[in-house]
């Protein structure tokens, strides 16, 4: 399941793409995180998972932009820290 | 008192012919929105009583009053129902509920139930927030995005712009539709500036007909982008309160290209979180006693 977490206003789409089927539960995005926008999760989207999943916290859902903007230089962006540190490559943001 | 016309109908219904002392498996789903609560009762996976009434300020008691209302002269007791899923924004607060499901999931598989399993896309417009989803034939949420930063798109602005134009919610649909020519949009997204707007829109001359128009299409084209955002596949549907909104399915079709399917006469469109928390429901007891 595709969760997308996060909003679109005047200024843009700000949202943070979580691949659950790829998300694993080990929560090494949320350590790396300086925000501390990601949390792991029961999947309470899918009732049959056993394993947690990693989402974006309640807390910064309506203000990722600002949330996440340390993480995004504009000039020499190199990749961001929880897309880094995802092994299965379950992270994506749009913007 | 002044009249009320943002108030809607609350109801419930209990099927006529089924006989729950028959089923082997009685579950329950309580979807606690932001602003309307529902309980679906199910009999082996079959729709047996639902009731649709008001979130009071306390939500464990408006969990409580609504599936108290949906048993009502059906003999049923909590005692026996053998599971009881809670979802919406109060599903962490219903005590007597054993596992809370998000309204995405839920309405998900609700969609499904209703509507068969043809269904790709469902657009869920609650009370307070706005979720496009995107599922498979067994109704298994693949993809979903969600608008919950603020309440211009939804029921509750609907319900301010009743009040403000003395127009009953239930009328304001077809009312909208009454016009020879669209008027622009309204371009406030929020619904207290939106309201100002009107305001301002109303005294400047315009008619009620004129501004519901307005505000409708605003309201059709937020939640456009949002479904664009996602993509729509056919067959395309709409749950929650919005759903019996024409003024805004009508301008959303319109600007989809795209005709979403009718409801099908024995359901309540609103109702499909409750009824796909009920086949949750369902399925975890299944899978408890195996």
């Amino acid at each position: 399941m595709l969760a997308n977490y996060g909003y679109k206003d005047g200024s843009g789409d700000f949202f943070i793409t979580i691949d659950t089927d790829k998300c694993n539960g080990c929560g090494k995005c949320v350590a790396i995180c300086p925000a501390r926008v990601l949390g792991l999760i029961t999947d309470e989207s899918d009732p049959f998972r056993d394993i947690p999943v990693v989402a974006v916290t309640e807390e910064h859902r309506r203000k990722i932009k600002y949330s996440c903007a340390p993480c995004k230089p504009t000039v020499g962006r190199k990749t961001l820290p929880c897309i880094y540190a995802c092994q299965p490559n379950a992270i994506k943001h749009s913007w | 008192m002044a009249k009320e016309f943002w108030r809607w109908k609350e109801y419930n219904w209990k099927s006529p012919d089924k006989d729950w002392k028959q089923a082997k498996i009685i579950t329950a789903g309580v979807d606690v929105g932001s602003v309307s609560s529902k309980t679906a009762i199910m009999a082996d996976g079959e729709l047996y009583a639902y009731s649709l009434m008001r979130t009071g300020s306390d939500s464990p008691q408006s969990a409580r009053k609504t599936i108290d209302w949906a048993m009502d002269g059906t003999g049923l007791t909590l005692d026996n129902i053998h599971y009881v899923v809670g979802t919406g924004y109060g599903r962490v607060n219903i005590p007597f509920s054993k596992k809370a499901i998000t309204e995405i999931a839920c309405h998900a598989r609700g969609a499904n139930y209703i509507w068969g399993q043809s269904v790709k896309t469902v657009l869920d417009m609650g009370g307070q927030d706005c979720k496009a989803i995107k599922c498979d034939d067994k109704g298994k949420v693949t993809a979903f995005l969600m608008n919950d930063k603020c309440a211009a798109g939804t029921g509750r602005g609907m319900e301010v712009f009743a009040d403000l134009l003395s127009v009953p919610i239930e009328e304001m649909g077809n009312l909208s539709l009454s016009l020879d020519k669209e008027p622009e949009p309204v371009s406030s997204t929020c619904v207290v500036f939106a309201k100002s707007e009107a305001l301002g829109l109303l005294r400047q001359g315009w008619s009620k007909e004129k501004v519901l128009a307005a505000y409708c299409s605003a309201m059709a084209h937020r939640v456009f982008t949002l479904l664009e955002k996602i993509g729509v596949e056919k067959d395309f549907v709409i749950t929650g309160g919005i759903s019996k909104n024409t003024g805004v399915v009508k301008r959303l079709e319109t600007e989809l290209k795209l005709t979403a399917l009718p409801k099908p006469p024995q359901y309540d469109p609103q109702l499909a979180g409750a009824i796909g928390a009920a086949l949750f429901a369902k399925a975890l007891v299944e899978k408890e006693k195996r």
